[in-house]
């Protein structure tokens, strides 16, 4: 497969088509917004969570495709964890992205987010697959309960 | 004779480069231009011949280097049609030239009540300065907006200034749009509401030629590396009574007269903006690229590039759901567009697998972008050794990025 086509996979462009879990979240208990200065995209994720338990995401994106895919990809995985359990996952996926030899695969916590594995081939492309994780992992913790 | 875009490309050695097994398409022009092979020769003959600090040596090499370096300033004025040379101050770049207005004339002329008026296209370079600058002393920035089309809205030009205007500072060519402004005109209503310009030049040098006496523009600036020399040089021209009336920009060797611990005098312009070492080499490989583009026709190259842009303007249209931002009447070779479907980073990832090289992003105008809605356009910046078979690939490339995001 040559890079492009890892990086494009279907699995990224019908997530990035047709998004998971987008749009505002009614009632949603914390919101946060991701920005990438160099291209001026911006992600806002939005959750509920009772007693440090994620009990619903979505996210509102303008983005490229590799963005919008992994923030559609994250809200799919999250529901029912814990913000410590949100975190290890957090730096699964950036172990396996920054790691060029990484055979993800095998991790199935990942899930989806193994599409993502082209990404290791366009490193200035990481923020991209990044930008709605560091925007609810970041606050995900002190943010719950209020905005 | 005709235009032969074969031969000029020769001159370019970089356009030779394989991205994988493609040939290289640079259509990102605008971020900045390739170099001639005299260029380069250029830099690389300085090293070997010349090299040696100037302005504080009696040796042959340091005789040789100031005469160099100074020369290319008398090739810079020669180029802009100012009155003299020393009118001509040596900088990094268009940053750093609109920096040092800011800071001298800032400090001499601006207080608090003063109005700046900059517009809604200016690159980041022409917007922050300014911040600053309104931020220390007071002062008020205010912006000419722009129509659909990319053309400064004149009307509200005329409504903005006033004898409070104490600086319009405006973009000659846009870097996101392409539009030419009417910059004559920009500065005679500014004249005569007692208002200084400053013209943002770095996407006009490259396309045209520019005459600053013609202009009757009070400052002007622009970036060596967007006119085929190298990067880390530029100019700034400012008529000589403004600049010998402004205090220096950065302090240091080279632009004092004298230094004692009680009182500093500095040296007459240009020598008093000119803090330091500066880029010699790269001073004299500009003047190197504009000895180029003199023995040019520069109506062939216009002429040429604007046949790129119909053709790429043409054959872009034609693509489902691609919109073309800036339609201005009067622009250069410069395409900013989004394709329905498609983000712009995608589409310039996947032209960069066929070794086509745009930019894709905000451009450093984000608040442009922001006017029309979006953040991020493609844009294909063209240059005279453009050919229309690189705006097919071009065209060829969108076309399958289409059917790949459908
Ligand atoms: C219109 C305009 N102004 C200013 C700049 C800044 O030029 P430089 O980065 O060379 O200082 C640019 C270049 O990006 C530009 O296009």
């Amino acid at each position: 497969m040559s890079d492009l086509l890892q990086l494009y996979q279907d699995i990224i462009l019908n997530h990035n088509k047709r998004p998971l879990n987008y749009g505002e979240l009614d009632g949603h208990t914390g919101k946060a917004q991701a920005h990438n200065p160099l291209c001026g995209d911006n992600v806002t994720v939005y959750w509920k969570s009772v007693d440090d338990i994620l009990t619903g995401i979505t996210f509102e994106a303008q983005g490229c495709a590799i963005s919008r895919a992994s923030a559609s990809i994250m809200t799919g995985l999250l529901n029912g964890k814990s913000s410590e359990e949100i975190k290890d996952l957090f730096s699964k996926l950036l172990g396996f992205l920054l790691d060029p030899d990484s055979e993800a695969t095998m991790d199935e916590q990942l899930g989806d987010l193994v599409a993502l594995s082209g990404v290791r081939k366009y490193p200035a492309r990481i923020k991209c697959a990044t930008l709605a994780w560091h925007a609810l992992v970041d606050n995900v913790s002190k943010a719950s309960g209020g905005e | 004779m005709s235009f032969d875009v074969a031969s000029i490309r020769k001159e370019f050695p970089i356009l030779k480069t394989l991205v994988g097994k493609k040939p290289l398409v640079y259509l990102d022009n605008a971020a900045t231009t390739q170099k001639p092979r005299r260029v380069i020769q250029a830099l690389e003959s300085y090293y070997t011949e010349t090299n040696a600090n100037i302005h504080r040596g009696v040796h042959y090499l340091a005789e040789r280097a100031t005469e160099a370096y100074e020369e290319a300033r008398r090739v810079v004025a020669r180029f802009l049609n100012a009155g003299t040379e020393d009118e001509v101050i040596f900088v990094r770049g268009t940053t750093e030239g609109i920096n040092l207005i800011a800071h001298s004339f800032g400090k001499r002329f601006i207080e608090s009540g003063d109005e700046i008026l900059i517009s809604t296209m200016e690159h980041h370079a022409n917007i922050v300065p300014w911040q600053l600058l309104c931020e220390s002393t007071g002062a008020i920035l205010k912006v000419i907006p722009v129509s659909d089309a990319g053309e400064l809205d004149m009307e509200a030009f005329d409504q903005l200034l006033s004898e409070r205007t104490k600086l319009v500072s405006v973009v000659h060519v846009s870097n996101s749009l392409g539009t030419i402004n009417p910059v004559k005109t920009i500065v005679e209503k500014s004249h005569a509401a007692g208002a200084k310009v400053l013209l943002d030049g770095a996407q006009a040098v490259g396309h045209f030629l520019v005459d600053v006496r013609d202009l009757d523009c009070d400052f002007y600036v622009f970036s060596g590396h967007k006119l085929f020399g190298a990067t880390g040089i530029g100019a700034v021209y400012g008529k000589y009574d403004m600049l010998d009336s402004l205090p220096p920009y950065q302090g240091g060797g080279d632009m004092i007269s004298q230094v004692t611990f009680e009182k500093t005098t500095y040296k007459a312009p240009p020598g008093r903006f000119e803090a330091g070492t500066p880029h010699i080499a790269g001073a004299i490989a500009m003047a190197e690229a504009i000895h180029y583009l003199n023995e040019l026709d520069r109506t062939d190259l216009i002429s040429h590039e604007h046949d790129l842009l119909e053709y790429a303007t043409g054959s872009l249209s034609e693509l489902d759901g691609l919109k073309i931002y800036g339609t201005a009447a009067e622009k250069v070779s410069l395409l900013s567009f989004t394709m329905e479907g498609t983000h712009p980073h995608d589409i310039a990832t996947v032209l960069d697998a066929d070794g086509i090289a745009i930019r894709a992003g905000h451009h450093c105008t984000q608040p442009l972008l922001q006017r029309y809605g979006i953040s991020a356009t493609g844009r294909a910046s063209l240059a005279f050794y453009n050919t229309r078979e690189e705006i097919d690939k071009l065209v060829e490339s969108l076309k399958k990025i289409q059917v790949l995001f459908a």
